[in-house]
């Protein structure tokens, strides 16, 4: 393997510095007073005024901050669980069960990965009219409750990690194919399930398209309350959009501290088998 | 009996709410546009009548279509090649013996998984007007003149490009990494011998070695970037989803959310949505066809 120079670390440390501003500079702007939003050369410390900021975000009237963030939490949990439980129940079929159609309905999963679900926001839309949806919570909970991505990755699991004879035996001992799968595939998808729930609720946190289509502003996610700040002021209130900004992002960062490597393994993993 | 039952019948209930859910939330609306753009559709009158090819005369001939795909089209280029050319470099950078290497990988995937939607909000700040954006006050630093972030189509697509590249670049990096790591070492070495340089290397063994890599990003980023949104409708500080004063930046699917929010007029949003569907399913063949003749070419 060849050698690094000073310039490969000159190269990775810019890019470190450049992938690390954008979010250093909304906390600072986020401590201090909208001015610094304009400053130059720029604030690169944090000020005093971040408890103020949380303050006036929490109590602005246009945001519904409060709301926006139970929502999120309610709807990236409650998907997070739901893509974890279908999809490994999915998975282990897929994997170990053997029934007529076995193939065809993992081609289908795998095609359903390919379809860019997005296009069909309209009729989608019309669908939650129908539903009585429109404006509610579960318009961007029940949607999103599988994923053909989750499918595959548990069907791939399962069919590494959980030998035949095991599910055999299991059966000779008179086990049901739902106890099987909650005594024996369970326990041993742990790891996989921690980071595909992880996954899916970032995912979800961040989702913001559909909520903006299908919410109202009395009603948001943090997403779309953020985004209201933005648009809410003639004069922008940077401090305010900035604060928000990082309450938006503080979850996605925890799971990146705790998930950061796994994400790196899974990313480069997938390039390989694509 | 019973057991003989949970045999048979399990399987099948085990993948039943997958295709159950995906039918209904993702499959059906699909389908649905096509019955939804061949209509005269809106919010509060629901379906109110066949309107045939209508809506898709309409579109041939309107000029905000056109020009929304044109925006699309135009950031899609714009963003998409400095980003895996840089991303190429970087990987090619990371991938030789360093130290700290896990802490840069992890970097790469930072802007990854942060909020869209807030950092949306700070890329068009520092992108902003004459004198309070940061990076105006920094060319006027550097004695340049102040660009009209928002005002000037292509700065506009510029700066949106940057937005997207800040994100994805490190994450595609680290996919070339993962394959350039699977090249035998035994290649360079023979190439070393034969006195090629590493520039020389790069691109006579890395890149042709990566290509079904590269065809995989190019593909999974078109299928991303013609539905782009996000980043666009944020930088457009106005309310509603216009894309600018002009519709300078205003992508497709801004057009769609505004034909349905701003207009009512499911219809032809559905109309736009199918065809950009089709568009999606057009330059994926189009990538497949360009690798398999280039490399029956060689």
């Amino acid at each position: 393997m060849r050698q690094a120079t000073p310039l490969t670390y000159f190269a990775l440390l810019l890019t470190l510095v450049l992938s690390v501003f954008p979010l250093w500079w909304m906390f600072v702007i986020a401590t201090r007073t909208t001015t610094a939003a304009s400053q130059f050369p720029p604030a690169l410390l944090p000020g005093p005024n971040f408890g103020a900021n949380i303050v006036r975000l929490f109590e602005n009237p246009s945001a519904n901050f409060t709301t926006g963030l139970l929502n999120s939490l309610i709807a990236s949990t409650t998907v997070a669980v739901s893509v974890v439980f279908f999809c490994s129940l999915a998975g282990f079929a897929l994997a170990k069960l053997n029934f007529k159609g076995r193939t065809v309905a993992t081609v289908a999963v795998v095609v359903t990965m390919a379809v860019p679900v997005q296009i069909g926001l309209v009729p989608l839309l019309i669908l939650m009219e129908w539903f009585g949806w429109r404006g509610e919570l579960q318009s961007v909970i029940v949607p999103f409750m599988v994923s053909g991505f989750g499918v595959f990755m548990m069907r791939q699991y399962v069919t590494q990690t959980i030998p035949d004879e095991l599910i055999e035996a299991a059966r000779i001992d008179g086990c049901s194919t739902f106890r099987i799968y909650w005594s024996i595939v369970l326990p041993a998808l742990r790891p996989a399930m921690v980071v595909l729930g992880l996954l899916t609720f970032m995912q979800t946190w961040n989702e913001f398209i559909w909520a903006l289509a299908v919410l109202s502003p009395s009603n948001p996610t943090v997403q779309f309350s953020i985004q209201q700040l933005n648009e809410s002021a003639y004069a922008r209130d940077f401090a305010l959009m900035f604060t928000g900004a990082t309450f938006a992002t503080l979850p996605l960062l925890i799971i990146f501290v705790v998930l950061g490597r796994q994400l790196v393994g899974r990313i480069m993993e997938g390039a390989i088998k694509a | 009996m019973w057991s003989r039952l949970d045999v048979r019948a399990s399987p099948y209930a085990f993948i039943a709410p997958f295709f159950l859910l995906f039918g209904v939330f993702g499959l059906f609306p699909l389908l649905y546009t096509v019955w939804v753009s061949l209509h005269d559709w809106s919010l509060i009158g629901g379906n109110e009548g066949w309107a045939g090819l209508d809506n898709y005369a309409r579109l041939v001939t309107d000029p905000v279509f056109w020009n929304a795909l044109y925006n699309t089209l135009g950031i899609f280029v714009l963003a998409v090649v400095p980003q895996l050319l840089l991303a190429l470099l970087l990987a090619d950078t990371l991938n030789r013996r360093i130290r700290f290497a896990n802490l840069f990988r992890m970097t790469l995937i930072l802007p990854y998984i942060t909020s869209i939607a807030a950092l949306a909000i700070v890329f068009s700040t520092l992108f902003g007007g004459e004198q309070f954006g940061l990076i105006n006050q920094l060319l006027a630093a550097m004695g340049l003149e102040p660009i009209a972030w928002h005002g000037d189509r292509y700065a506009a697509w510029t700066a949106i490009a940057v937005m997207i590249d800040w994100r994805w670049t490190g994450y595609n990096a680290l996919i070339y990494l993962a394959a350039m790591q699977s090249i035998p070492k035994d290649v360079y070495e023979a190439a070393d011998l034969d006195g090629a340089s590493r520039m020389r290397q790069f691109w006579q063994i890395t890149i042709p070695l990566l290509r079904p890599t590269i065809v995989f990003t190019v593909i999974i980023s078109t299928i991303g970037q013609m539905q782009l949104f996000t980043e666009p409708a944020i930088f457009d500080n106005s309310a509603g989803y216009g894309g600018g004063t002009q519709g300078q930046f205003q992508t497709v699917m801004m057009l769609v959310f505004e034909e349905v929010f701003t207009y009512q007029n499911y219809g032809y949003a559905a109309a736009v949505s199918w065809v950009l569907f089709l568009l999606v399913v057009l330059l994926g063949l189009l990538n497949t066809w360009l690798t398999s003749r280039i490399r029956g070419a060689e």
